[in-house]
C-alpha cells in the first residue's frame, strides 16, 4: 500500500514539474507559443505519414526532440520515464503484428526478420517521436500557453476552457484522491478494508465531491458576472525567430519525409567506396 | 450613500430536500458598517450569504442591497455591488494564472483593457500579492490563496464585501496579516466566521444565528461577554475576554 501511496504522490509531483520546466528562460521557451505548437504538429504529421514498414526514413527526425532537449534545458532523463509510462499503448497496438504478418521481409545473414516484427518496431519508433515531441511541448511551452496558442489559431473556446479547467483541477482533484487513498490505508488492517468494494464507494464519494465543487465553482463565476463567456486576456506576438523556427523546421521535416536521407547517404558511400 | 446598504427580511429558504435553513431571518446594515455573522454549524451563515449576492434566490421574503430589491432582474446590478469571497480559495481561482483570475471580474463587466489592467494591478498590490501574478493558482500556499481570492473581488470594486469563513486554514501570522488587511478597509464587510477574536478586531457589530433565526444583534463587545447568550447559540467567549490559564483569573471573576 505504502508503494501505491508513493506512485500517486511521485507522479502528481512529476506533472508539477513539468510545469516547472516550462517556466525556465531559454531560446525554445521564449517562442511565440503557436509556433511551437504548429511546428509538433508538422513534425507528428511527417511522422506518422510515413508507410508501415518504414523505419530508415524515421530515423533522422530524431534530430527535432534532440536539439530542442539541448536548446531548452530539458531533463532527457526524466522525458525518457514519462515516454515509458506511456510506452506500454503503443506495445499492445504493435505486438500483434509479428503474429499476423509472419511473410520475411529482411535477411539479417542466419536470421530473418518478419514484415510484422518490422512494422512493429516502426511503431514502436514513431510512438518514442510523437511522444517526446508532445512532453516537449508541454515542457518547453507550459501546458496554459499551448491552450492559448490553440485559442488563439481559432479552437472552439468552450473545447479551450474544457481544457484549461481540466488542468487547473487535476491537481485540486489528486488531492482530494490521495486524502480518501491514505484515510483509508490508516484505517486498514491486514488487507481488510482495501477489497474493491470499499474502492467503489471511493470514486462514488469522490465524484460526488466532485460534483459539488463544480457546484461551488459555478457559483463562484456567477458571482464574477460569469455570463457563459470567457475572456482571456493575453496578447501574442510572432516575431522573426518565431517564423525561422517553424519555416526551417517544417522544411526540414518536408526533406525528411520525401527523401530517405540515410538511404541517399548509404547510396552516396557505397557510390565513393566503388 | 444608500448603495451600500443591505437589508433583509424575514428571509426564508429551504433546501430541496427539505433541510429549512432560514426561518425568517432580518436585518439592516447600512455604509460602512463591518458586521460578524456568527453562530453553530448549520446555523444557516453560509446559505445566508449566499443570498445576499444571489447564488441563492429568496423564497420568501426578501433581499434589497442599496436601492435594489434582489431578484432575477437586478442580478448583475447586486453581484456588481456585493463581492462575495467563498471560504475554499479553490473554489473561487479558477483561471490559469492569478493574473486572469483577478482580471475575470473586470474583463465580465466588460471595461475597457487599460482600466482592466489598471484594476488587476492595483487589487494585488492592495492584498501584496503583485509578485504572484503570473503564477498559476494551484502553486500557492494557503494565505496567498486567500490574498489572491480577495484580489479577486476587490478588482471589481465592489462596495460591499462578503466573506465566509476568512481565516479558516490560515497559520497565526497569516491571520494577522489578513485581519490588519481587512481593517484597512472602508467597505461595508459582512464576514460569516467562527474566529470570534477576529470578530472582536475587525467588527463592531455582532449577528447570531441559530436553527435559522437571529437570536441577537447588537454591538460585539455586549453580545461577546453575554455567556448566557454565547451558550444559547453553540459559541464560546473569545479566548482574549478568556481567563488566562498562567495567572488561573477567571474573567468572570472581575465581572
Amino acid at each position: 500500500m505504502a508503494a501505491l501511496m508513493g506512485n500517486i504522490e511521485s507522479s502528481l509531483l512529476n506533472i508539477g514539474y513539468l510545469e516547472t520546466l516550462s517556466y525556465q528562460q531559454t531560446p525554445l521557451h521564449r517562442l511565440d507559443p503557436r509556433v511551437k505548437l504548429l511546428t509538433t504538429l508538422v513534425f507528428i504529421i511527417a511522422v506518422v505519414s510515413f508507410g508501415k514498414y518504414e523505419i530508415t526514413g524515421l530515423i533522422p527526425f530524431i534530430i527535432y526532440p534532440v536539439a530542442l532537449i539541448a536548446v531548452g534545458n530539458l531533463p532527457p532523463g526524466y522525458l525518457f520515464k514519462k515516454i515509458l509510462l506511456a510506452a506500454p499503448f503503443a506495445f499492445f497496438i504493435g505486438i500483434f503484428n509479428p503474429f499476423l504478418d509472419r511473410a520475411l521481409m529482411v535477411q539479417l545473414g542466419p536470421v530473418g526478420i518478419s514484415g510484422g516484427w518490422v512494422s512493429f518496431a516502426s511503431i514502436m519508433i514513431r510512438f518514442t517521436l510523437t511522444v517526446s515531441a508532445a512532453l516537449i511541448l508541454i515542457a518547453g511551452t507550459g501546458f496554459n500557453a499551448v491552450c492559448l496558442a490553440l485559442d488563439k489559431m481559432g479552437t472552439p473556446r468552450s473545447f479551450v476552457i474544457q481544457l484549461l479547467f481540466l488542468y487547473r483541477y487535476i491537481f485540486v482533484l489528486t488531492d482530494e484522491a490521495l486524502r480518501l487513498v491514505r484515510a483509508r490505508a490508516l484505517r486498514s488492517f491486514q488487507g481488510r478494508g482495501m477489497g474493491f468494494k470499499v474502492f467503489s464507494y471511493m470514486i462514488g464519494q469522490l465524484l460526488l465531491r466532485t460534483l459539488d465543487r463544480a457546484h461551488r465553482i459555478h457559483l463562484a463565476m456567477l458571482s464574477r458576472g460569469f455570463d457563459g463567456k470567457i475572456r482571456l486576456l493575453r496578447p501574442l506576438q510572432i516575431h522573426g525567430r518565431d517564423a525561422a523556427f517553424f519555416l526551417g523546421w517544417s522544411a526540414l521535416f518536408v526533406l525528411m519525409r520525401w527523401y530517405n536521407i540515410p538511404h541517399l547517404l548509404g547510396n552516396a558511400v557505397a557510390g565513393l567506396i566503388r | 450613500m444608500s448603495h451600500h446598504l443591505v437589508e433583509v427580511k424575514d428571509l426564508r429558504y429551504t433546501y430541496p430536500d427539505g433541510t429549512c435553513v432560514l426561518r425568517g431571518v432580518s436585518f439592516r446594515i447600512t455604509h460602512g458598517e463591518a458586521v460578524a455573522i456568527i453562530g453553530a454549524n448549520g446555523a444557516g451563515k453560509s446559505t445566508l450569504l449566499l443570498q445576499l449576492n444571489g447564488c441563492l434566490l429568496p423564497q420568501a421574503g426578501a433581499v434589497r442591497i442599496g436601492d435594489f430589491p434582489l431578484n432575477k432582474k437586478t442580478l448583475p446590478y447586486v453581484r456588481r455591488t456585493v463581492g462575495m469571497v467563498f471560504q475554499d480559495p479553490d473554489d473561487q481561482l479558477f483561471m490559469p494564472l492569478v493574473y486572469d483570475d483577478v482580471a475575470f471580474g473586470p474583463l465580465n463587466l466588460g471595461l475597457p483593457l487599460e482600466e482592466v489592467e489598471a484594476r488587476v494591478v492595483s487589487a494585488l498590490a492592495t492584498v501584496g500579492a503583485l509578485h504572484l501574478k503570473d503564477r498559476p493558482p494551484y502553486r500557492l500556499s494557503g494565505g496567498e490563496k486567500r490574498a489572491v481570492a480577495i484580489a479577486s473581488v476587490l478588482s471589481m470594486s465592489p462596495s460591499i464585501l462578503v466573506m465566509d469563513e476568512p481565516t479558516s486554514y490560515l497559520d497565526p501570522k497569516t491571520r494577522r496579516h489578513l485581519i490588519e488587511l481587512l481593517q484597512t478597509f472602508k467597505h461595508t464587510l459582512i464576514i460569516a466566521t467562527h474566529d470570534l477574536d477576529m470578530v472582536l478586531d475587525l467588527c463592531s457589530r455582532t449577528i447570531i444565528l441559530k436553527d435559522g433565526q437571529v437570536i441577537a444583534d447588537g454591538p460585539t463587545l455586549e453580545i461577546l461577554q453575554n455567556q448566557e447568550l454565547l451558550d444559547s447559540g453553540s459559541l464560546e467567549k473569545p479566548f482574549r475576554l478568556q481567563g488566562c490559564p498562567l495567572c488561573g483569573t477567571k474573567s468572570d471573576a472581575s465581572e
